[in-house]
């Protein structure tokens, strides 16, 4: 028999329509594969194997009725981010200590509902808040990846790394994930996958732990850009919980994988050339840009003037909504609580054991940012230079380009307890200085694998679309795909 | 601008967030290495520039008034740390 | 905020000091529950007294990944008191957090608004008094603002030694914050206008104005300053519960400042509470480090916006509002602004006086609802609403005074045994015999027999007229009052004659 756990959702469901294969087998697989692995890679902080189990066996029922989901019988993992009804759900947090929430995430309801299988809880940066994936309670993820002859531990990028690794490693069909500033497409470039980051308000947020609301959105991480196009039609919807989604049908986006990019008008913008960027990424981006002039697609080089400023906003807006968003554990209603003498001991030793060192850093930054005499000059400037950022999108869009092609991250994967990322938060910051200007402008973000560094990791592609316009964004992921091929990492583990 | 030492002590009780004296000087410097890669954006003219209030500009939904929800007092303290006839329990507040 | 002064000082409220008069500056922020169902973000019930955590949603409780959805009706009966306020509505405003820990504030903020609220400023003008002439003094007090935020769950300190209580019930219900300009001068005057709001309130229908239950509760800031001189330092008083308390607290507040300064101290800003037991307002001990609440928009919600068509549409279907009523009972029924005013009072008063007053007698009926309605249910200390006497009752029993069916002697009468027994007052008058006598023949016999009787004081009361009285007393109580007193009067009078 052959390797369930080498199929892709698209090529399982396929075999599961016919039933070639069962979900049972190919969750048994996905189980077997976690047992072997996670030891190791670290992806899961919790497996369920018997609501695995209960769901695969509904699933091959319904097949056999014929009354089968679009995601019938498909094993997936999710991001410890999203709630998940009497299942562990802590953002891998120690804060959120023990708790299984009585209720389900629109998003994962949703996949649910279409079928799909729960293989466990994901790994991630400790309430999204990383790039690294090391500021996890349950400690750092390991990237399947390594460096051609080298035996060191690399990071699979954050905060989705568990998410990343996992689908990389094949230790699940596809995964749920969040992305906030970059954490679904920084990890998807540092593992070779493929992770789509909607537009904002096109996932519920409802049951997903927030880590800064007006940025937040969740999307999926998958092995090609066919079953992340599947996996997101699922998860997508509008919904009455959450005022920020909107109400807007879903399409079909796997109709949009093979599609034509002939005549779309791809820009370029040069502002995201910078000082000391890696020539292996430059080299990236020309073959990018390469592959879809060759498959038809206009090039043309766009400014998008504001781009430097994204990043400072960003870490201005993000740890100010965290800080509020942070403020519910306060050992009262759930999670961890260490005593005190007082009731506002009581607060400041919970939080102070219960949350890590980056989530704690962003918290004080966020209160000061917001604080009396500091608010004009940080947020309320932050929210304003937000503005021109998204302003310099809709002036390039107006100019009738479709979508824009950058570098996915300024560099492949580093090294698990990278020295200078240690010493330096602003340095770590810098993994998403292409992807959080997506955020802050709310638009759909893709990141494809398009090649590998000197040094044998894979590198991503990002291509920005324009508001709800993830089909463009599908087609030409596919089109990079096409013509870069798939990466998968040399098991070692 | 940079923070002093009594800005990150005042900052980290506004956050409730216990911080021994010598976590102090850490914490100072990366507040303050934060602080002054953020310090660039002042220099942007946003001179009749609105703030961003909604990310996607759209009509606020609402809901209809009535009582769709609650009678789950069980389900509410469930995660509790301490609770008592569904009651949560803290430390005693005094007023 | 810069403060104007709009009123000129008045000896009348003046307090006296050691060192000379002082006048007290009054401002009130009124939290006011919102009438609905459900509550502002969640779509759990607004009910009192339920059992505890009962009703609350996983958004009231601040579950991980929890978000507010507004409640439509929320927002309309915010707009509708802003409209009974005559403010200026705000198309847009915005929701804010108000950052603070507090474990009956379970999402560690507050969602309120800030700098831009659903109503701007307005007015109310408050009827004070009445004095010992039965006068009512008009002022007008500024709105400054009014917005919608989250009530905050309850905790409760005496159930265990060393633990609170905490409920969350109440926590995400909606409030009404309605901040007055600081324009009251006495506590009569800050009684007043909370109590004309609380009235406006109910007449809109959108708070049920229940200061025992928590559903309506007043921030007093009181600060004393020398007559017309510069503004002191102002405290804010907390969440003071009754009208009454509020009035105890505004003087004991402004005695103990007054009280301080005259020692040569100076007031702090801060915040107290009033102890009723001790008729005293004491410094809250919990004082939080320096509040910096870190308000910025929610980026849960939207702005919040409606147009021009909305506001006038609410605006159009805007119940009347006690003033407007009060100037058309004087208008229509000639009432005088005394009478008029004690009827507008309370809504269901109104109500019960103009069904009273339905084609009959204005006069005579808001006399009969003042004085004998209002005075048993002020005896009984029971409100309009537990009124043993219905308007269709009294109306009864006005139509029979003005069909001469009975006196209005008889009709005090009448009306005590409906007060105690109920029934219809046509079969009672019928059944017990309370018809008056109008039957000359019959009262003239009456009259003759008194006057057998007491020939005596026949002789005496030709000589002085104003005797007659008596007699006419005796033939009344000889008829057991049923006779006609004008028909009596007049056959007496006749029969001594004088004039």
């Amino acid at each position: 028999m052959t390797d369930l756990t080498g199929l892709t959702i698209a090529e399982a469901r396929d075999k599961l329509t016919k039933k070639e294969i069962s979900s049972i087998e190919l969750t048994d697989a996905y189980l077997g594969a976690i047992d072997h692995a996670n030891g190791t890679l670290n992806a899961y902080v919790a497996v369920t194997p018997d609501k695995a189990r209960a769901m695969a066996k509904a699933s091959d029922e319904k097949i056999g009725k014929g009354e089968a989901g679009a995601l019938e019988g498909i094993p997936l993992g999710i991001k410890d981010l999203f709630s998940t009804e009497g299942v562990h759900t802590q953002a891998a947090s120690h804060i959120l200590d023990g708790f299984e929430p009585r209720y389900e995430s629109t998003v994962t309801a949703n996949l649910w509902a279409d079928g799909a299988v729960m293989l466990g809880k994901l790994n991630m940066d400790e309430f999204a808040m990383g790039s690294s994936n090391e500021t996890s309670y349950y400690g750092p993820v390991k990237n399947p990846w390594r460096k051609a002859g080298s035996n060191a531990d690399m990071v699979p990028g954050g905060s989705s790394g568990g998410s990343a690794a996992a689908v990389a490693a094949h230790l699940c069909a596809g995964a749920t994930a969040t992305d906030t500033g970059g954490s679904i497409r920084q990890p998807a470039a540092l593992t070779g996958t493929v992770g789509i980051k909607p537009t904002y308000g096109r996932c519920s947020r409802w049951g997903i732990v927030a880590f800064a609301s007006s940025l937040d959105q969740a999307g999926p991480i998958a092995r090609d850009v066919r079953d992340s196009a599947i996996l997101l039609k699922s998860m997508a919807s509008s919904d009455a919980k959450d005022t920020t989604s909107v109400d807007r049908e879903v399409p079909d986006y796997e109709a949009a994988v093979g599609r034509s990019v002939r005549g779309l008008k791809i820009g370029i913008p040069k502002e995201y050339r910078m000082d000391g960027m890696p020539e292996e990424i430059e080299t990236l981006w020309q073959q990018g840009i390469a592959w879809l002039k060759d498959a038809g697609a206009e090039i043309v080089d766009v400014s998008l003037p504001h781009t430097k400023y994204a990043l400072p906003a960003y870490y201005i807006v993000a740890p100010a909504e965290a800080s509020s968003n942070l403020a519910r554990y306060d050992g009262v209603r759930y999670g961890l609580r260490v005593p005190g003498g007082n009731i506002a001991e009581m607060y400041e030793n919970t939080r102070a054991a219960g949350f890590g060192r980056e989530v704690k850093r962003r918290i004080m930054i966020g209160t000061y940012v917001l604080s009396a005499g500091y608010y004009d000059a940080y947020y309320l400037q932050a929210q304003k230079v937000r503005t021109l950022i998204k302003r310099d999108f809709e002036t390039v869009y107006a100019d009738g380009v479709d979508a824009l092609l950058t570098p996915a991250t300024p560099s492949a994967a580093f090294g698990i307890g990278d020295q200078d990322m240690a010493a330096d938060p602003v340095k770590m910051y810098l993994n998403d200085i292409f992807t959080v200007t997506v955020n802050m402008a709310g638009l759909p973000g893709i990141a494809v694998p398009a090649g590998l560094s000197a040094a044998g990791l894979p590198l991503g592609l990002q291509l920005i679309g324009r508001p709800f316009d993830e089909e463009t964004l599908f087609a030409a992921g596919a089109v990079i795909e096409q013509a870069a091929g798939r990466f998968r990492p040399d098991k070692w583990w | 601008m940079s923070v002093d030492a009594d800005t990150v002590r005042r900052v980290a009780k506004l956050s409730r967030i216990a911080l021994s004296d010598e976590d102090v000087p850490a914490m100072q410097e990366e507040l303050n290495a934060i602080l002054g890669f953020v310090e660039q954006l002042s220099e942007v003219d946003v001179s009749s520039v609105e703030p961003m209030t909604s990310v996607t500009p759209m009509e606020m939904k609402k809901r209809k008034d009535g009582v769709t929800d609650g009678d789950k007092a069980a389900d509410i303290v469930a995660n509790a740390p301490v609770s008592e006839d569904n009651f949560f329990m803290v430390p005693k507040v005094v007023e | 905020m810069t403060i104007v002064d709009t009123r000129d000082p008045n000896p009348k409220s003046f307090i006296p000091g050691a060192t000379g008069d002082w006048e007290i500056i009054i401002g009130m922020e009124v939290h006011a529950q919102v009438l609905s169902d459900s509550k502002l973000f969640s779509g759990a019930s607004t009910d009192f007294g339920a059992e505890a955590n009962s009703h609350v949603s996983l958004v009231d409780a601040a579950m991980p990944g929890m978000l507010p959805v507004i409640n439509e009706e929320c927002v309309r009966q915010a707009v509708r008191t802003g409209l009974g306020l005559k403010a200026q509505i705000n198309k847009r405003s915005v929701f804010d957090r108000k950052n603070y820990f507090y474990p009956d504030l379970p999402q560690g903020y507050q969602i309120s608004q800030f700098k831009d609220p659903i109503v701007g400023e307005g007015t109310v003008t408050v009827s004070v008094g009445p004095n010992n002439q039965g006068e009512f003094e008009d002022i007008e007090v500024g709105i400054e603002r009014l917005h919608l935020e989250q009530d905050a769950g309850k905790s409760m300190h005496d159930q265990h030694p060393s633990m609170s209580f905490v409920d969350l019930n109440r926590s995400g219900v909606a409030l009404m914050e309605i901040v007055s300009k600081p324009d009251m001068r006495s506590a009569d005057e800050a009684k007043a206008y909370l109590t004309k709001l609380r009235t406006i309130l109910r007449y809109l229908g959108t708070c049920n104005g229940n200061m025992d239950e928590g559903s309506m509760r007043a921030d007093v800031n009181v600060s004393v300053r020398r007559p017309g001189g510069p503004f002191g330092t102002r405290c804010e008083i907390k969440n003071v519960n009754s009208i009454r308390f509020v009035g105890q607290a505004i003087e004991s507040e402004a005695r103990r400042q007054i009280a301080l300064i005259e020692d040569g101290g100076m007031v702090e800003q801060e915040t107290r509470l009033f102890d009723p037991s001790k008729g005293e307002t004491r410094a809250m001990r919990n004082k939080e480090d320096a509040h910096d609440y870190r308000y910025f928009p929610d980026p849960d919600l939207l702005p919040l916006e409606f147009d021009q068509a909305y506001i006038d549409a609410l605006l159009s279907e805007l119940p009347e509002l006690p003033d407007d009523k009060k100037n058309r009972f004087i208008e229509e029924g000639g009432l005088s602004t005394y009478d008029a005013s004690i009827l507008v009072s309370e809504k269901a008063i109104a109500d019960f006086y103009e069904e009273v007053a339905k084609g009959r007698d204005a006069k005579q009926a808001a006399n009969w609802v003042i004085n004998d309605l209002l005075g048993a249910l002020n005896k009984d200390g029971k409100s309009i609403e537990e009124t043993p006497v219905s308007a269709a009752q009294l109306g009864a029993i006005l139509d029979l005074i003005r069909e001469g069916t009975i006196s209005g002697k008889i009709a005090k009468d009448l009306f005590e045994i409906v007060w105690n027994e109920g029934g219809d007052p046509k079969r009672i008058v019928e059944d017990r015999g309370m018809k008056q006598v109008t039957d000359t023949g019959a009262i003239e016999k009456a009259v003759d027999d008194v006057m057998a009787a007491n020939s005596d004081k026949v002789e005496q009361a030709k000589a002085k007229p104003s005797m007659a009285g008596w007699f006419v007393g005796q033939v009344m109580k000889a008829t057991g009052g049923k006779a006609n007193p004008q028909a009596v009067n007049a056959l007496v009078k006749d029969k001594l004659g004088v004039e």
